[in-house]
């Protein structure tokens, strides 16, 4: 047995994914409280953004409860040890958001695109990098892809800056299988130029399995959040992300203690409703939607009076992409305008 | 003399959008395309440009402004930073410029919304595809009512996003942004793109959300909204509406305000570029309107 194990990074995204769980009302006391537990707990990387990153406060997407500049700042002020990561999506967030977030004391950008559009992220890296952020790049809804071209974007983002790619299940879609095999496709292909991060949900109660296979395949950064609050089924739950690689001997830095209180003593008073793998979730993992669509989806079902299920399907089948919350209205409209059956049969799904 | 209703063109930009251009003025009743002007000797667009009877040349600007009739009108379709270059060169050779690149030295224009205040200026600028696609629903709002707030989503397919585009994401974001106040009247505008690489390529899509007060006479705004559509449809048969407009009563969040969500697609009319690429199409179609319009106007002006 080898007698140095590798490290693994776990960023915290409970307040980022985590947004999307309370539709964007984070307050600033919430946001110190949970910093302030996840710092004590030895959490090295807090994101702390609107759930679709920096400028995603909107019609489309949610209107924030606090500018999310003024909760970064909180957290910057309440960390010790900690440094905070923003999100940003090309096509939403732009260059000047970038510099208002460095500008709150943000220490790390994670740049998303959707897995085939890395090159539009090469300004935001390269802008990133001219600021002396850190940078991780993020390939939504990675499972539309097959390794070898996952890898081929992945070598775009590393070549315009970005150190550390993350293979994201957006749906939550992945088998532990076709994780490893995409995650080592990036290490093979990155080698030393960047490392490789996962970022997993649990729409089918994967998100640990999912990570732990990510690690075993070369992944240094893993992505978790307090009880797993997050899209969808939520995210790879932190504490459960500690107490699994604490019991595998891999090196965290995490005290499982302090991430269990965060979780059960500081997050779980603070909010409403915790995700869970319900059905309209499980359709999200079955058919590979992007996991922030859910609570839109749900939405529309109550303002369009059809099924969020049979909405997540078709917006599955049409192949939306994240970002595309709009689409979700137009499904529902096009649902309900129809006649009284209540799912329209969908190609290649046995009835 | 009789009214000048037909005026002569060059396209400067060879490229899909250029070659674009020319198939949509060869067809059009008053304007002449008469000159495709490229860098590249052994560019595509050159050599289909010759062989539909155009004067085509790969010697640049250069050679435009050394041809004994020089042209009404160019179309510049090539980069903001040719733009820039060139803008000063056509102004001083009396040559009005219909720009399709970011450069945005003139106005910005949408024909159904602002052309008739910028029919004489020298230089206009055709804005995003996302913004002639949905600053005019943005203007039919707010003919009717205050928009405090329009934020527009535009979600197009992957494979009509060029090179520069991608490279400059922001551009779009921002000069949208930009002309949803400007131009569409907002007080406040927001604009999002989306890429979306679904095979077979998805037709363009454009949500307009508008924050309107509470009260609004919202009969009065669908009529306007249905009204606009149709104008944009002269040049743009393939804009149309996927639904009525769509009402939601104030939400917390929403300042007390009520939303209108438009729905479009935008398919384009398939003459260079196919169908699905919407996003140009409307580029293209609204610089020819807008070529069409000035022509006609500055016709009606100088006897």
């Amino acid at each position: 047995m080898s007698t140095t194990t590798p490290a693994v990074r776990i960023t915290d995204t409970t307040l980022r994914d985590g947004s999307h769980a309370v539709a964007h009302q984070f307050t600033v006391e919430q946001v110190r409280a949970v910093t302030r537990a996840l710092d004590d707990a030895g959490v090295r990387v807090i994101e702390v953004t609107h759930g679709d990153g920096l400028a995603g406060s909107s019609f489309n997407y949610g209107f924030s409860h606090t500018d999310e500049i003024e909760l970064v700042e909180a957290a910057v002020d309440e960390a010790r040890d900690a440094r905070i990561a923003v999100l940003l999506l090309p096509g939403l967030g732009t260059v000047v958001d970038l510099h208002r977030a460095r500008d709150a004391g943000a220490g790390i950008v994670r740049v998303a695109t959707h897995a085939t559009e890395a090159d539009v992220s090469v300004q935001h890296f390269q802008a990133a990098r001219q600021l002396d952020l850190e940078t991780v790049g993020f390939l939504m809804l990675s499972h539309r892809i097959g390794p070898e071209a996952l890898a081929g974007q992945a070598r775009i983002m590393a070549d315009a800056g970005c150190q550390c790619v993350y293979v994201v299940d957006s749906a939550g879609w992945l088998l532990p299988t076709d994780v490893t095999d995409r995650v080592s496709a990036l290490v093979a292909e990155l080698g030393a130029d960047a490392e490789v991060g996962f970022h997993g949900h649990q729409n089918l109660s994967l998100g640990i399995a999912n990570s732990i296979a990510a690690y075993q395949a070369g992944a240094r950064q893993i992505d978790g959040s307090l009880c797993a609050l997050g899209a969808g089924a939520g995210n790879a739950p932190t504490e459960l992300l500690a107490t699994v690689f604490d019991r595998l001997a891999i090196p965290t830095g995490l005290d499982v203690d302090g991430v269990l209180r965060a979780a059960h003593e500081v997050l779980t008073p603070l909010v409403p409703r915790l995700p869970v793998a319900d059905r309209p979730a499980i359709e999200q993992g079955r058919y590979g939607v992007y996991s922030s669509f859910l609570l839109h989806a749900q939405s529309a079902a109550e303002r369009y009076g059809v099924p969020a299920h049979a909405i997540l399907r078709a917006v599955g089948e049409a192949g939306y992409v994240g970002g595309q919350e709009d689409m979700i209205i137009d499904v529902a409209i096009g649902l309900s305008s129809r006649a009284t059956v209540p799912a329209t049969p969908l190609e290649g799904v046995p009835q | 003399m009789t009214p000048r209703t037909t005026a002569t063109a060059a396209i400067v930009g060879p490229g899909n959008i250029g070659t674009d251009l020319m198939v949509k003025l060869l067809r059009n009743d008053h304007i002449d395309v008469t000159y495709m002007v490229g860098v590249d000797p052994d560019s595509d667009g050159l050599a289909r440009a010759a062989r539909a009877g155009l004067e085509a040349s790969a010697g640049g600007v250069d050679w435009l402004l050394a041809q004994p009739h020089l042209p009404d009108l160019v179309f510049e379709a090539t980069s903001a930073r040719a733009h820039l270059a060139n803008a000063p060169r056509y102004a001083e050779a009396g040559i009005t410029a219909i720009d399709l690149t970011p450069a945005a030295t003139g106005p910005f224009v949408c024909p159904v919304v602002n052309l008739t205040e910028h029919a004489a200026a020298p230089n206009v600028n055709m804005i995003t595809c996302g913004g002639q696609a949905t600053i005019p629903v943005v203007a039919a709002v707010s003919r009717v009512v205050p928009v405090a707030y329009a934020e527009i989503v535009a979600s197009i397919a992957s494979r009509s996003a060029g090179p520069g585009t991608r490279a400059n994401i922001d551009e779009f974001t921002e000069t949208t942004a930009h002309a949803i106040e400007a131009v569409g009247g907002a007080e406040r505008g927001k604009a999002v793109i989306i890429l979306n690489p679904v095979d077979p390529p998805m037709i363009m899509r454009d949500t307009v959300y508008c924050a309107i007060p509470a009260d609004a006479d919202r009969d009065a705004i669908t009529a306007s909204i249905h009204q606009t559509v149709a104008e944009v449809q002269v040049y743009v048969p393939g804009y149309t509406l996927r639904a009525e407009p769509q009402y939601d009563d104030p939400r917390p969040g929403w300042q007390g305000r009520a939303r209108v969500a438009v729905f479009l697609e935008v398919r384009g009319n398939g003459d260079y570029l196919p169908p699905w690429a919407g996003n140009l199409d409307i580029m293209t179609a609204a610089a020819v309107r807008v070529g069409e319009l000035i022509t006609l106007r500055q016709g009606v002006m100088t006897p």
